[in-house]
């Protein structure tokens, strides 16, 4: 253990190792053989255990320290998390809320549109062509007319080239007739979408609209299973009459 | 001889045991081994020296493992524990390295 620097001959040196190692039971061997062997258990023992252990070898400053870390850092996840979550449902709220509005809107839209006249309506009807060559059928007739495919559950109504609504009007003018102000000539084409069946039969009856017919006009109903109503009404924006509730569910 | 049968020895009780550090331990015993080593090589090298003295060697041996683990506990209480342990480990690595050295100087001439 002295810090002897003198270095001696090799020779000599393997000499005492050999001395040293040699078998022979004195004191000096015994002792040193019992501490070495201390010292190979607590070795192997320690190797063993830092192998197996991760934070069970740790002192306790450093398992605070550690735990202070796992802390902050589950808190910092914590609040990411919190915050991505209310993100996300914001997100999927809005999305929903705003698609589910304009899927909403536009089904009122259309189901106002056909209504009031100003979309194009389609679907399953019948198609009346009245035949004047004298220009007997007057505004009543028209107006009677229709009147009895609105009873019998017309949805949409195209009167030549004139979108029916609900305030149509029919006036009387040499030649014709002046619907919402678009004078219309003989032979008149209506078209009306609806149960054709029940608009038909209502027609027909005996005693109905094309048997109250001047007799010089003859009527001729036929079913489609698909028609077009095309013509557009254009409507004005109501001077002076206001929503009374915006909310209100009406339609 | 004797010596590194007991080293063998050792080894084997502890691989064939396979005890566990008790937790008070724990922290000491990794410095312990690393003091017992230093005193294991020095005391080689004092046998090259032809000094070697089976007293001293003992007392060195227990003596470099008492203080070593006094320091770590001292460190541990102070609060300085981890520091403290890897100061004692730079001293005795140097000692390790200064210990072989002359032994091999001894050996090979090198």
């Amino acid at each position: 253990m002295s810090d002897t620097p003198a270095l001696e001959p090799g020779p000599g040196a393997w000499r005492r190792l050999a001395a040293g190692i040699r078998p022979g039971v004195t004191r000096a061997q015994i002792l040193g053989a019992l501490l070495v062997a201390a010292l190979g258990f607590a070795l192997v023992t320690q190797l063993r255990q830092n192998n197996e252990e991760g934070l069970s070898s740790l002192r306790q400053s450093d398992l605070v320290r550690i735990l202070d870390d796992v802390g902050e850092r589950r808190d910092r996840l914590a609040s990411e998390q919190s915050d991505l979550q209310s993100q996300l449902r914001e997100l999927t709220t809005g999305a929903n809320g705003s698609q589910a509005a304009i899927a909403a809107a536009r089904d009122r839209l259309g189901v106002l549109g056909v209504l009031a006249g100003t979309m194009a309506a389609q679907g399953p009807g019948i198609e009346v062509y009245i035949a004047d060559p004298a220009t007997a059928v007057r505004a009543p007739a028209l107006l009677d007319l229709v009147q009895e495919l609105r009873d019998a559950g017309a949805e949409a109504i195209q009167l030549g080239q004139v979108r029916v609504v609900a305030s149509t009007a029919f006036t009387d003018v040499a030649g014709g007739v002046e619907v919402d102000g678009t004078r219309l000539t003989p032979p008149y084409t209506v078209l009306a979408i609806g149960d054709s069946q029940t608009m038909a039969t209502a027609l027909e009856i005996p005693g109905g609209v094309i048997a109250s017919l001047p007799q010089t006009a003859r009527a001729t109903v036929a079913a489609r299973a698909t028609l077009t109503v095309s013509a557009l009404h254009a409507v004005k924006a109501p001077q002076y009459a206001r929503p009374a509730s915006p909310a209100s569910p009406s339609g | 001889m004797i010596p590194a049968l007991g080293l063998i020895a050792g080894v084997v009780l502890g691989l064939v045991l396979q005890p566990s550090v008790p937790i008070w331990a724990q922290p000491y015993l990794p410095i312990a081994v690393v003091a017992a080593l230093d005193a294991v090589f020095g005391g080689l090298r004092a046998l090259l020296d032809g000094i070697f003295d089976d007293k001293v060697f003992v007392v060195s041996f227990l003596s470099n493992v008492i203080i070593a683990a006094l320091i770590v506990y001292l460190g541990d209480q102070l609060g300085v524990g981890s520091q403290l342990s890897t100061g004692v480990v730079v001293v005795l690595g140097i000692r390790i390295f200064s210990n072989v050295a002359a032994i091999r100087r001894h050996l090979f001439h090198a």
